[in-house]
């Protein structure tokens, strides 16, 4: 393989990365407040088919990517105003909505399958895009993987550095305490589910309209991808720089199963399609390494010194859901 | 600001917790709240702090009638409320922690915060990091953390529903200092207590309610007799300090050390014989909780050797489970997040505390055994109340009242934490009724006048360092009090070694 091959390859990693990212951090945030949208796999799959047929139908993509951020918040809308309101629960609702949304999403698209349609277009950034290397890495791509590396940084301010960030993590660790802190606890986990699916909606139109332009029906090979943004939350610790982290790795794997292949024709092109899956598993379990007391124990022979740095990597390193994931929050009576 | 509560009632199903309680406090007060266990102390002070809904009732600012729906119009108003159970967020830093809910811009100033904090603790003698994660402080530093952060939002009325659990005498002070010249400035604090000699040491006015009713109001000086008889309507008397002839031995411990990624605790030698009750003081956080949680395999030791019954055969590697099967029992602080399930009844609690007959529950003697132990503990509650749903008071009766019928060694913390006067001598009666049947009790307690009262031997911690047993008749408040500070260990030491 050539280095530029190897070069346009990993740029192609970049953006193929950015729908995940979308779906991952959109999702993040609504974890935070403690809903989880299990729902994402089927809203992915319509938002992508509204955003193709709402950008055919008036030439604008910018109204595709509106119409996908629409319908990932009005699925959103369901889930919150389902667990939220109704305190059903969020697996079932979200379970049920993925189904419905997958098995809508082929049945109104069926008229548009096919169809050629506007597509985004690349947008170098004059000057940087000339640099070696970094130029073709970073700087050749479209507006959504620029957007998508802003949203990394923007997600990981915002629940780090500002107040309502620290806040919205509140919301989904201890809900009582938030609401005695001055939250309106159920109005901003509505907020932050509809936020968050909004975002999330969005990856649909980076497929149709970006990484796997048009809309071909069950063959666009979009269907399953929600589940893995769900497993990618689960990887990225709830937290915008890991979860940014796992979604590259991901889509890093893929792209190596697909220039494995032809290396390695005695594997079955199945293992390497599938091999991604497992390793994401095992890297989980990997990182979630230090909550094991077994090695909490083992550390406590090094010196002072030393155990306290390793320490501080091994936290840093485990996630913990937030702890009222998936719990209605009732006031007391 | 004159403070008046007017006519607030409220009823939890056919309950009535608070009964058409009127209160009025002048500006720049104290007022102590006291009343037994589930008098309905805390349920009165939810309500003002817009947490809990009356049914009835009004407030009103200096003649002016307010409208307090939730917490955020009460901390619009400027009150501040001090949970007597830590409402926090216990994976956050200590730093974000002091930082969720105050006002100001969406960017926090960080290096003001941090900057604040680190004064405010300093002041108070609190050795709190901001780095650190709030889960892994003690229940008595998180209530430290939340009394600071009150304290920075600058609240003009703050609610303490009973603060002085977790911390050291000498800290007390110093938040008493504090809240008097804070309440000098026109602030006005409303105080929970169960303990009189805090009341009297602080407040300017004393309430007491009972059964949900304020039964009568003092202002200073108290007369502590007339109101310990408004609390529980009877005079109570405290129990004379008995020892029981120590049997064999039940723990031992040779060199001892654990270690925790905050602390090392190093060189205990220690031995507990049958009927012995032994009280571990120290301030929050200096290692006292490791160390019983390591007596009773929870966590595992990382040196030396512990040592249960007669045998030799140190445990070392051995797990809780274990340690049970000896008949070691542990009850935890957090009664809420460790001890009792919330979201489960008194009868489910007491189900799964006996061993059972069959798979099945037979839900007729479900019932008579809660029935049972309630009556047995005092427990206000009916085997179908949910935990979480019982005051403070008793939901430590009730952890209690869980324990197994055969222990060799019982390791408490904390074991009248939040408990009245009366519950405190009835529980003290049922720990020493199993000292005399040869159960030897290793506790933790930040009340000096409970550790001295009623164990044989106290062992004091200070930042991982342990004392030799020391006999508590030798020891008075301020003598404990200094060695909890770290004053006076030179002595203790050279003492020792002559
Ligand atoms: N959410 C609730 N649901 C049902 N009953 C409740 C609830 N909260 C409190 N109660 C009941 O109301 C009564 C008063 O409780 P409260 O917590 O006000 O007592 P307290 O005076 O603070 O007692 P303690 O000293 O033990 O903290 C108790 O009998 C308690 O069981
Ligand atoms: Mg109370």
């Amino acid at each position: 393989m050539t280095n530029d091959a190897l070069l346009f390859g990993l740029s192609g990693v970049l953006s193929s990365s950015a729908p995940i990212l979308f779906g991952v951090l959109g999702e993040t945030i609504n974890e935070k407040a403690g809903v989880s949208n299990l729902a994402m796999n089927g809203m992915i799959l319509l938002s992508a088919m509204g955003g193709f047929a709402a950008s055919l139908a008036t030439g604008s993509l910018g109204l595709g990517f509106l119409a996908g951020a629409a319908i990932g918040a009005a699925v959103a809308l369901v889930v919150a105003f389902a667990s939220i309101t109704l305190k059903q629960s969020q697996v079932a609702v979200g379970y049920v909505l993925a189904m419905l949304c997958r098995d809508l999403a082929y049945f109104l698209g069926n008229p548009i399958m096919g169809m050629p349609g506007p597509r985004l277009t690349l947008s170098p950034i004059p000057g940087l895009s000339s640099i070696p290397v970094f130029g073709t890495l970073l700087f050749r791509h479209d507006v959504v993987t620029y957007s998508s590396f802003l949203l990394i940084f923007l997600s990981w301010f915002y629940m780090e550095r500002t107040k309502p960030g620290i806040m919205l993590k509140g919301l989904g660790e201890n809900p009582r305490a938030a609401y005695v802190r001055g939250a309106n606890v159920n109005r901003l986990r509505y907020l932050y589910t509809i936020a968050g699916g909004a975002i999330a909606g969005l990856a649909g139109p980076i497929y149709s309209l970006s990484v796997k332009a048009g809309w071909k029906g069950t063959i666009s090979g979009l269907d399953g991808i929600g589940w893995i943004i769900l497993s990618i939350t689960i990887f990225g610790g709830w937290r915008p720089f890991r979860a940014a982290i796992g979604a590259y790795f991901f889509s890093l794997l893929q792209w190596m199963g697909l220039v494995l292949q032809p290396l390695m024709p005695n594997v079955p092109s199945q293992v390497l399609q599938v091999a991604p899956f497992p390793l994401m598993i095992l890297t989980l379990l990997l990182v979630n390494i230090g909550n094991a007391e077994w090695v909490e124990r083992s550390l406590s022979h090094l010196p002072e010194s030393v155990r306290r740095d390793i320490a501080k990597v091994l936290t840093a390193l485990n996630a913990t859901p937030p702890a009222a994931l998936g719990q209605p929050f009732e006031k007391d009576e | 600001m004159t403070i008046e509560l007017r006519n607030i009632s409220k009823h939890f199903g056919a309950l009535k917790a608070n009964d058409s309680i009127s209160l009025t406090v002048p500006p720049g007060c104290i007022q102590g709240i006291l009343g037994e266990n589930g008098a309905g102390k805390s349920t009165l002070m939810k309500i003002f702090s817009g947490f809990l809904k009356p049914d009835s009732g009004e407030i009103v600012f200096d003649g002016k009638s307010l409208k307090i729906d939730s917490p955020d119009d009460a901390i619009r108003l400027g009150i501040g409320m001090l949970h007597q159970d830590p409402l926090d967020f216990p994976p956050f830093r200590v730093i974000d922690d002091f930082i969720v809910g105050s006002p100001g811009g969406i960017v926090p100033d960080r290096r003001k915060a941090l900057a604040d904090f680190n004064t405010l603790s300093k002041q108070f003698g609190f050795s709190l990091s901001a780095e650190v994660r709030v889960g892994s402080l003690t229940v008595g530093e998180r209530q430290q953390l939340e009394i600071l952060r009150l304290l920075w939002l600058g609240a003009k009325v703050l609610i303490l529903d009973e603060p002085t659990t977790g911390i050291s005498q000498a800290q007390k002070e110093i938040l008493f200092a504090t809240l008097k010249t804070l309440a000098d400035q026109g602030m006005t604090v409303f105080f929970v207590s169960h303990k009189l000699e805090d009341v009297e040491a602080l407040c300017t006015k004393a309430a007491v309610l009972r059964q949900g009713a304020l039964v009568g109001s003092m202002d200073r000086p108290f007369d502590k007799a007339a109101l310990v008889r408004m609390m529980f309507g009877r005079e109570v008397e405290l129990a004379s300090k008995s020892s029981i002839a120590p049997g064999k031995k039940v723990l031992t411990i040779k060199t001892g050390s654990v270690d925790s990624i905050r602390l090392r605790i190093k060189d205990v030698n220690l031995q507990v014989r049958a009927g012995e009750i032994i009280g571990i003081a120290g301030m929050e956080g200096s290692g006292q909780d490791l160390f019983l949680r390591a007596c009773g395999g929870l966590v595992e030791p990382s040196g030396g050797q512990f040592c249960l019954d007669e045998s030799e055969t140190p445990m070392n590697g051995k797990t809780y489970h274990d340690y049970m099967r000896q008949g070691v029992t542990y009850l935890p602080a957090a009664r809420l997040e460790k001890g009792l399930v919330p979201g489960m009844s008194l009868a489910e609690h007491f189900t799964l505390s006996v061993k059972p007959k069959s798979a099945f529950i037979d839900k007729k003697a479900a019932v008579a055994l809660s029935n049972e132990r309630i009556a047995a503990f005092n427990i206000k509650g009916r085997p179908d109340s949910p935990v979480e749903s019982l005051s403070g008071g008793n939901q430590q009766r009730t952890l209690l009242s869980l324990l197994p019928e055969i222990a060799s060694l019982i390791l408490v913390e904390h074991p009248t934490r939040g408990l009245d006067i009366e519950s405190t001598i009835y529980i003290w009666g049922k720990l020493k009724e199993r000292c005399t049947a040869g159960t030897a009790i290793l506790f933790i307690s930040s009340d000096l006048d409970e550790i001295l009262r009623y164990s044989d031997k106290v062992l004091v911690f200070f930042a991982g360092k342990v004392t030799p047993l020391i006999a508590s008749e030798s020891l008075n408040v301020q003598k404990l009090g200094e060695l909890i500070g770290g004053v006076g260990w030179d002595a203790l030491e050279a003492n020792n070694n002559a």
